[in-house]
């Protein structure tokens, strides 16, 4: 990803002497390196997607061995595209996806920040930050069910001891406006330590000088903000949105156990609906289908996002 | 190491053998709740007299369904006996995943006739109203409720509702009846915080809002289906009561629960309850031991009723479920040995006793039965006016598209109940034309 | 610290200090009710309103690893008198052990399949990485925008195909399944994070060893490893973090031999209702291996989350 002087060093060496280097045996060792991680990756990655795709033109049931298989065609596809459901499901994913998002870059990088002013105690500080995204997301979304339990949680009395709001007086799972920020919220709470950690690192890596250089041309911190910090982080921050976007589009566990999904609809994430196709009504050539169309969008928008993160990159 | 290896296959060979001829390890599938402890005591006589092991797999009940029709469909040999969901009991005997119990139950003269006549057809019949038998029923269970009788029997809270409905306060007869009691409760300041009426079923993921609704949709006039025709839906699923009752149920919801309910199911309720923040619960009776032995709301502070009548009926939702032998287990003849033992009167009696719900008449219809337990009688009210949902195999599709439609009507707060109902027709006769009935 | 110009001045460090303390504290109160809740009393986890003051008890923790039954008042007095501690506190509660709970073996699985899985994918993503770094491995840039790509999947996507090849091979419900699952799920990210190290030891000190006629597999054992090893430590953490909280793929795949214990926890229950200090204590304790291991790595964690990027 980074060009090291090692590649630079080593695409120097003439190809005759690298040879002679390495040896014969390099040939039989990179296989020997490289084989075991490829066919594990083969065998539970790319087969049961080959698989799934050819699931997703049938009328499959896992659940009922003695129906006959048929081919549907396109059945599946046309049914899912056409359903209003599915589109419902997206636009609750996208909410979910760029509100969680723009919190966490906001807060993650205001955050790192500060840290990064290294004042007394910053790393303890930083390691106590850090603890809830080690916590199970399932879990997490389980206890704060019971934080947003109007009577007997924590969250409505704390609004309520800031705002002065009664705490009866609103439920965050149970609103249909406040749901899909209930899982933004848990979910920020989560997360932003690992946007801030990224961010941290971005920090770290620009050069003092190139700061000293900019005191000496009598540049104002918020110029040298704008043109100096900013830039040099984007690529660091383009890798957290990165990771949070692949991650959340793939949200399951932490909102199943928060909301199952209510009310209504209203926090119904693709993937919880692809769960309940393929695992509870066990239609399994729908849901094969729903499979291909999430996998087709998020490799789609991720490589697009890919090739724009290099050019940051490479500028 | 070859040497050793021999060896050690040829203990595992003799190990098989042997338990083949003699005691094995059987394990019993069923949801992780108070009953099922009460199984396990109850089992050690089991284990005793026969000399096999029992061992338990225990889900809670969120995720039973899920695990445990995983399990089936994967021909998994984790459950021998498996105490499967009522609703199951069709998909498990039409996908052969479930030993038909005919042969068995008239080798060892065990007769359905002498079980209450809901739980057979509730639990054990596939296609419903045969004599074909995939299942003991073990555990009845229906949803009824609890109140609080010590706040009932307050002078100031009765002389207040009296005055405000022109009658006395108590348990009441009708479901219109029981709304006015949660919505007198709703907001009442009781010994120095605010309470409010009824804990109700509301929950999104698994079937908890289903569950609850059904009780006043089966009142107003809701129907399965046409009873003349099978599969035949319009006017019976969305008729006017039916729509009348899913009104009801959202009336009750948005005036007389707790704010932030909107996600509640079993646990939920039991909470709310006993941390004292409703008047009356909705709940499976199984919940009702649990009450009495409660330091706060037990001891005689609550009281229990069944499901209230409505204007076109009275009936109640069923839970519970029946006692199977898994098809792909390979210890079967053990599994039969225990069934045949659960299903002994004198078992039975115990049963009860340990705060099971046996379904054996012999024990409920027992002159002491109703005296036993403040919740006896209740409970026995209640299994005279069962009925439960879809046992089709495509339950699940049947159930998750109506909780989906309920729960955008109800909690969400979307549409009408003439839509809720009028869509919730549609989706179902997709399913039944995806299965080929339509 | 040497004087600089860029230093930030005394005042912005108070104020960052401040800002950083307090949303620390913020965001700890979730975390430290989590953790309050497991030492209270059934009653009080769910008082309405909700305690802040309350008596502590160890109910929580010994709930969650016994499995116990209610009993009449009347037998419960003729019993002999308890004689560990935890037999008082569940005598306390009217009931007493059946037996102990699932969540040590749920528990134990956790540990057998989050530090297996973690162990294989950090042999086998050293290996690859090592290969893509130094040899020249045919359709190279390819093979390695393939093992990215496979991390993009969503986990119930691709679960429906797992689950009947698992079915068809036995692994369904088998720890060797879960491992073998979990370390694909997380080669992806090790490779890429693995190659990022490896890129940065310099090719020179193999070259040297060559010379000094080990075999290139010793030159890889003896002189890469040891250099890399830091790099191998932060990328442990997070393929150790992702199988050790993994849900969807257990919840699925696993039920009675080897599920783990995420979905075992938010579903403990106990007598009469879901006993929430139970539930508490078991996030709790489960939270602490995957604690200490980051307190114990924590300096390299920020080189680990960047893919190496960052120099040391």
């Amino acid at each position: 990803m980074t060009f090291t002087p090692i590649d630079k060093a080593a695409r120097a060496t003439p190809p005759a002497m690298a040879r002679r280097i390495r040896g014969l045996s390099d040939r039989t060792i990179a296989w020997i390196f490289v084989a075991p991680s490829i066919f594990l990756l083969l065998a539970v990655n790319i087969f049961p997607l080959i698989w799934t795709i050819r699931l997703s033109f049938t009328n499959f049931r896992v659940n009922r061995p003695n129906n006959d298989v048929e081919w549907v065609g396109l059945r599946n596809y046309q049914r899912i595209l056409t359903d209003e459901g599915t589109w419902a499901t997206m636009q609750a994913t996208a909410h979910f996806l760029i509100w969680t998002i723009v919190l966490q870059v906001l807060i993650g990088f205001a955050l790192a920040f500060l840290i990064n002013k290294k004042f007394r105690g910053n790393d303890l500080w930083t390691t106590i930050i850090v603890f809830p995204m080690m916590l199970s997301p399932a879990v997490v979304g389980n206890f704060w069910t019971f934080l947003y339990q109007p009577q007997i949680g924590l969250f409505n009395y704390v609004v309520a001891f800031f705002t002065g709001a009664d705490p009866a007086s609103f439920s965050m799972i149970g609103d249909v406006m406040l749901a899909p920020w209930a899982i933004v919220i848990a979910d920020t709470w989560m997360w932003t330590p690992f946007v801030m950690l990224i961010c941290l690192a971005g920090l770290r890596s620009i050069p003092n000088s190139i700061y000293e250089a900019a005191e000496c041309d009598r540049a104002s911190k918020w110029r040298q903000f704008w043109t100096i910090t900013i830039p040099m982080v984007l690529p660091f921050l383009m890798l957290a949105v990165l990771f949070r976007g692949i991650e959340n589009f793939k949200m399951f566990d932490l909102v199943v156990q928060l909301t199952g999904g209510g009310p209504g609809n209203t926090t119904t994430l693709t993937s919880i609906d692809l769960k309940r196709e393929a695992f509870e009504k066990w239609r399994t050539g729908y849901s094969s289908a729903y499979a291909v169309i999430l996998f087709v969008t998020v490799f789609g928008l991720a490589s697009i996002y890919v090739k724009a993160l290099n050019k940051v990159k490479e500028r | 190491m070859t040497k050793k290896l021999t060896y050690s296959v040829a203990a595992i060979a003799l190990a098989a053998a042997s338990g083949a001829a003699h005691a094995e390890d059987l394990t019993l599938c069923w949801a992780a709740w108070d009953p099922a402890n009460a199984l396990v005591e109850l089992s050690k006589t089991f284990e005793q007299e026969s000399g096999h092991t029992m061992r338990f797999e225990f889900v809670p009940w969120p995720n039973f369904a899920d695990r445990m029709l995983n399990e089936l469909n994967s021909g998994g040999q984790l459950c021998d006996l498996m105490i499967g969901d009522s609703q199951w009991i069709g998909g498990a005997a039409e996908n052969g995943q479930y030993v038909k119990l005919n042969d068995f139950f008239a080798a060892e003269s065990i007769d359905m006739a002498d079980f209450i006549p809901a739980t057979v057809t509730g639990y054990a019949e596939w296609p419903k109203g045969t004599p074909n038998y995939w299942a003991l029923p073990a555990f009845g269970d229906v949803v009824g409720w609890t109140y609080r009788k010590d706040w009932f029997e307050r002078p100031e809270i009765q002389a207040d509702f009296k005055q405000k409905y022109g009658r006395a306060l108590g348990a009441p007869a009708t479901l219109e009846e029981l709304k006015d009691i949660a919505q007198f409760f709703q907001g009442r300041e009781i010994d120095g915080t605010t309470v409010y009426g009824a804990a109700i079923y509301t929950e999104r993921g698994s079937e908890g809002i289903t569950m609850g609704v059904m009780n006043a949709l089966y009142n107003y006039g809701f129907e399965y289906e046409n009873p003349e025709k099978s599969y035949d839906l319009p006017g019976f699923v969305n008729s006017a009561g039916a729509i009348a009752g899913l009104e009801f149920y959202k009336e009750l919801y948005d005036t007389a629960t707790p704010p932030g309910s909107s996600n509640w199911y079993m646990g939920e309720n039991i909470d709310a309850y006993k941390s004292g923040q409703v008047a009356l619960q909705m709940n499976f009776a199984f919940i009702w031991p649990g009450v009495e032995a409660d330091p706060n709301v037990g001891g005689g502070k609550s009281g229990y009723f069944p499901n209230p009548a409505g204007p076109a009926g009275h009936f109640a939702q069923l839970g519970g479920q029946g006692i199977s032998v898994v098809a792909a287990s390979k210890k079967q003849d053990a599994a039969l040995e225990y069934i045949k033992w659960f299903a002994q009167p004198e078992v039975q009696e115990q049963w009860w006793q340990s705060g099971g719900y046996s379904a054996l008449r012999a024990v409920v219809e027992d002159p002491g039965f109703a005296g036993s337990q403040p919740y006896a009688q209740t409970f026995l009210d209640s299994m005279a006016i069962v009925k439960d949902f879809w046992a089709e195999p495509a339950y699940a599709s049947l159930l998750l598209t109506m909780q989906d439609r309920v729960h955008n009507y109800v909690i969400a707060g979307n549409g009408t109940a003439q839509e809720a109902l009028d869509g919730l027709v549609e989706d179902w006769t997709e399913v039944f034309e995806d299965e080929g009935k339509l | 610290m040497s004087f600089s110009v860029t230093d930030p001045t005394p005042r912005t460090k108070w104020f960052a200090g401040l800002a950083v303390a307090l949303y620390a504290l913020i965001t700890l109160m979730p975390l430290l009710w989590i953790i309050a809740t497991g030492f209270k009393s059934p009653a009080d986890s769910i008082a309405y309103p909700p305690k802040m003051v309350f008596q502590p008890t160890l109910e929580g923790y010994v709930n969650l690893f016994t499995t116990r039954t209610r009993i009449k008042e009347a037998d419960l007095a003729n019993l002999p008198p308890a004689d560990t501690w935890y037999d008082r506190i569940v005598r306390e509660q009217g009931q007493i052990i059946a037996g102990p709970s699932r969540y040590g073996e749920r528990f134990m699985n956790s540990v057998i399949i989050g530090f297996g899985s973690t162990a294989l994918c950090m042999i086998l993503g050293t290996a690859a990485a090592y290969a893509f770094s130094r040899f020249r491995v045919p359709l190279k840039d390819d093979l390695l925008f393939f093992i990215l790509s496979t991390r993009m999947m969503p986990p119930i996507a691709v679960a429906i195909p797992i689950f009947l090849m698992f079915r068809n091979l036995g692994l369904n419900d088998t720890h060797i399944g879960m491992i073998l699952l979990y370390t694909a799920v997380n080669l992806s990210l090790s490779v890429w994070l693995l190659k990022g190290f490896i890129d940065e030891i310099p090719v020179e000190y193999e070259e040297a060893a060559l010379i000094d006629g080990y075999t290139r597999f010793q030159a890889f054992c003896k002189v890469v490893l040891p250099q890399a090893a830091t790099g191998i430590a932060s990328t442990a953490i997070f393929c150790l973090i992702f199988a050790w909280n993994e849900y969807a793929f257990a919840v699925l795949l696993t039920s009675g031999t080897a599920q783990t214990a995420p979905p075992f926890i938010p579903t403990i229950i106990g007598v009469g209702g879901k006993d929430w200090p139970a539930v508490a204590a078991g996030a709790t304790i489960f939270l602490v291996p995957v604690m200490v291991f980051t307190i114990l790595l924590r300096k390299h964690l920020l080189r680990g989350i960047t893919f190496g990027a960052v120099r040391k």
